[in-house]
């Protein structure tokens, strides 16, 4: 599914909702998320899961064509973790069938 | 300090013009249709944002920590996320020597 097919599905979903709106309220949402990880902030939508960001210290790499050593800066990565409900729903249906592998 | 659903509700009503009742409904929504594509073994791109991936897990042998009985962790379906490329340059950018949350 992409952000397009999540902007109909939405559309369709709220028969007062015209498509230019459901785009803007996608991208306010996307946005929100994304300035919220860029100040450092978490995010936590109950039942689906939640953002924030990982710490990487500095470390001594290498340029892979030269060898030559290379200092690489810490820097923060983000990382989601599904909640319950995501995780339970994505896994198999059918856990007794899982089970039994 | 942390986002979540009620502000982003805020926000659609603040950005979008919707009424709260419709904001908090769309908010639902948003992350009840990713999460049923998810569920329904689809992967979620939301371009700008990041990729929802699957990845299935074959049955591993796992311990009970307490015990240290062996007991086979069952094959599983779980949910990646990784950000896009942009997401990842912008924090990067911006949280260089602060403290995260």
């Amino acid at each position: 599914m992409t952000k397009s097919e999540l902007i109909d599905l939405l559309a369709a979903r709220y028969g007062q909702l015209v498509t230019k709106d459901a785009e803007l309220a996608v991208k306010t949402i996307l946005d929100a998320m994304s300035h919220s990880l860029v100040s450092g902030e978490r995010i936590e939508i109950r039942g689906f899961g939640s953002f924030g960001l990982n710490h990487r210290p500095p470390r001594l790499g290498r340029n892979p064509k030269t060898g030559e050593k290379v200092r690489v800066p810490e820097k923060f990565v983000p990382h989601f973790k599904a909640g319950k409900a995501l995780r339970d729903q994505v896994d198999f249906q059918d856990q007794e069938a899982a089970d039994k592998l | 300090m942390t986002l979540t659903k009620a502000e982003l509700s805020e926000l659609l009503f603040e950005k979008v013009g919707l009424n709260k009742r419709e904001a908090k409904e769309l908010v639902d929504t948003f992350f009840e249709e990713i999460r049923l594509a998810l569920a329904n073994g689809h992967t979620v791109k939301l371009s700008g944002f990041g990729n929802f991936q699957l990845r299935t897990k074959p049955q591993r042998p796992g311990r009970n920590p307490k015990t240290g009985q062996e007991i086979p962790i069952s094959a599983r379906r779980v949910v990646t996320f990784h950000a896009s490329q942009k997401l990842k340059s912008l924090v990067e950018q911006h949280c260089r020597g602060t403290t995260p949350a």
